[in-house]
């Protein structure tokens, strides 16, 4: 469903350990938004000098005041940090939902989340929409130190299993959730793999599903987006489309959530030399025969959705 | 009483001054959402090339004060792709397509130029000349006056003879006026003013520069007076040669001063980043502004700073030559009061 721009009433700021949730009122996207589907917000003010949009996956939509949107985010940078100031009945300027969401399975299956710190955020509304299809969540959750690890009560209490991995050992498992991953998916014998996580992460998962064989959405919390309306060609990454070449997609329009084996995770920040349009793209396809004529494109080449937004 | 904001363009009659900048709207898709494209002046879509283009690795864009500083490197569909699917999609929106294009040498250009005359409902052309020239080791076409011309001559040459073309300039130049003038001696119908201005941002995290390809072009408010001088200085020039201005138009007072500059057209482009509904606010907002002014055509505002200019460009040189001295600046101001 295509977004809306509209001017959203801040309810609630609160931290939740190291982290800010807002609550904001806009009923407009709460009731179309879809679980790792995210908003990008104007800071600053009307005047403000910080351009960027800021772009926040949704932790969870609520019925109350009509429908609001909480997102989870770290007051670090300025543009965040303005955002964390804000208090309740400022209104702010809001753009949702975009991108795409999580797909679910069709049948119960059993699900394995793996998130690290705020990025884990969209999972639990996720792990809500898994439950209605009769499917088992077990959540992975991660982060640097325990008070960076977000949602590990919700997870122990929503979820089949919760394991925590903490890189300073303060809470669950010393170690990275990439250590964890192998076994976990072999004891819950997990059918389908959600990620929303740094980019090591999502190759990690992407890369055991591959040798299970079971498929495995990646939500790529990528900071370089500008705009999150797709305008900017800011946030692209190397992706395989269903035709076999591979294309510069952006993660606002095309994704948020990607199919993991459809990313190129080594390639991210390059343009792979095969990629359409790569320097040189042509000569290598420019020889006679049928290679060149499937490498020469065109508009069916294309998939739909994947170049614009819909 | 509504404002009359209908702009004629050549031939072409746009519905109102405020335009969507190449480069921040794609071809008009994502634009839609927000804004009805019919209702704006018109389109500019992102540059096309001949070839499909998979632009440069990321990181392309770091935000920085009231600007941004962006290299996407031309990522895009090439022109049969746009043609077979932007194009007719803009057109069956009801918008007016004016197509930016880019290229290395001045073939690409030219060719670029015959393809969109074989197609139907091109409202113009606007000649990117920010594409390094390969035949002058990558110096962009715009920092070179003949280099410049060329372009457009073969650009003109080759284009349908009823499709306006536009060059899009660079304020990187010591003289915008030769730049403007070696354009519209080789055939411009209309001048597009400003490009972005190649800037560098370092990440003082990584110790790297900001951007993969180092270098980007800074577009937004930041730039918005360097583009307004330069509207400024080519209508003092050619008053009669139409402008596009832009250059972080952000509201409809900034589209009014681009056109009290001279520009006969704005274009909106990094704010649309922030605000995706800019140009129906902006076109909005500039109505509201005429209105309180008691202005009722928008071709009334055009250029309309420049009345009895010449009394002002003495000062202006007057400040200029005493901007050495401070205190020679501030006698001369004083002088000139008194006087």
């Amino acid at each position: 469903m295509s977004p809306v721009q509209v001017r959203g009433t801040v309810l609630t700021v609160r931290r939740v350990d190291a982290y800010v949730a807002m609550t904001v009122v806009a009923p407009a996207i709460a009731t179309r938004l879809r679980p790792g589907q995210f908003v990008a917000i104007a800071v600053g003010g009307p005047q403000s000098g910080m351009l960027s949009r800021r772009t926040f996956s949704v932790h969870d939509v609520r019925p109350d005041h009509g429908g609001t949107v909480e997102f989870v985010f770290l007051p670090r940078e300025p543009g965040a940090a303005w955002l964390a100031d804000c208090r309740s009945r400022d209104v702010l300027d809001i753009v949702g939902p975009l991108g795409r969401p999580f797909p679910v399975p069709r049948d119960p299956a059993s699900c394995l989340l793996v998130g690290v710190g705020a990025a884990a955020a969209p999972l639990f509304a996720l792990a809500g929409r898994l439950a209605d299809r009769g499917c088992q969540s077990d959540f992975l959750l991660g982060a640097e130190s325990a008070d960076r690890v977000f949602g590990a009560l919700t997870a122990r209490r929503t979820g089949r299993s919760a394991m925590i991995a903490t890189a300073d050992g303060s809470l669950g498992a010393r170690g990275s959730v990439i250590d964890l991953l192998p076994t976990l998916v072999q004891q819950a014998r997990t059918d389908v793999i959600y990620a929303a996580a740094p980019l090591a992460v999502l190759r990690a998962a992407s890369a055991l599903a591959g040798r299970y064989a079971i498929p495995v959405q990646a939500l790529v919390d990528a900071p370089a987006m500008a705009c999150g309306t797709g305008l900017c060609m800011g946030c692209v990454l190397p992706a395989v489309g269903t035709d076999g070449i591979t294309r510069m997609v952006r993660a606002c329009v095309d994704g948020p959530v990607f199919r993991g084996d459809r990313v190129r995770w080594d390639d991210v920040g390059t343009i792979p030399f095969d990629a359409l349009g790569a320097p040189g793209w042509k000569s290598r396809g420019g020889g006679v025969g049928p290679a060149a004529t499937r490498l020469t494109p065109g508009p069916h080449d294309i998939p739909e959705g994947r170049q614009h937004a819909g | 009483m509504p404002v009359d904001l209908r702009t004629r363009l050549g031939q072409l009659e746009l519905p109102s001054p405020v335009l969507a900048a190449s480069g921040c709207a794609g071809a008009g898709r994502e634009l839609a959402q927000f804004t009805d494209v019919a209702r704006i002046g018109a389109v500019i879509t992102k540059s096309v090339t001949l070839e499909p283009r998979a632009g440069n690795p990321a990181p392309r864009l770091t935000e920085t004060p009231s600007g941004m500083l962006s290299s996407p490197g031309l990522q895009g569909p090439g022109i049969d792709g746009f043609l077979q699917r932007d194009l007719p999609w803009l057109l069956s929106r009801g918008a007016r397509a004016v197509v930016s294009i880019a290229g290395h040498t001045i073939r690409e250009y030219a060719e670029l130029a015959v393809r969109l005359s074989d197609a139907a409902g091109v409202s113009a052309i606007e000649v990117n000349l920010g594409c390094p020239d390969a035949a002058a080791a990558g110096r962009p076409f715009a920092l070179d006056a003949t280099a410049a011309g060329q372009v457009v001559a073969q650009v003109r040459g080759s284009a349908r003879y009823d499709i306006p073309v536009f060059a899009k300039l660079s304020p990187e130049v010591t003289d915008i006026v030769s730049v403007a003038r070696a354009c519209v001696s080789s055939g411009a119908d209309g001048l597009s003013l400003v490009n972005a201005v190649p800037g560098m941002a370092i990440d003082p995290v990584s110790f790297r520069p900001a951007l993969s390809g180092m270098f980007g072009g800074l577009s937004g408010p930041a730039i918005r007076p360097l583009a307004i001088r330069c509207v400024w200085q080519v209508r003092e020039a050619f008053p009669d040669v139409p402008v596009i201005g832009t250059g972080g138009v952000r509201t409809g007072r900034d589209a009014l001063e681009f056109l009290l500059a001279g520009a006969a057209m704005v274009a909106v482009g990094t704010v649309l980043f922030h605000d995706p509904s800019a140009c129906s606010r902006i076109q909005r907002e500039l109505e509201e502004e005429l209105v309180a002014r008691g202005i009722d055509r928008v071709s009334e505002v055009v250029g309309r700073a420049h009345d009895g200019a010449g009394a002002v460009a003495d000062r202006h040189s007057w400040a200029l030559a005493g901007a050495g001295a401070v205190a020679g600046g501030g006698s001369i101001l004083r002088a000139t009061k008194g006087g």
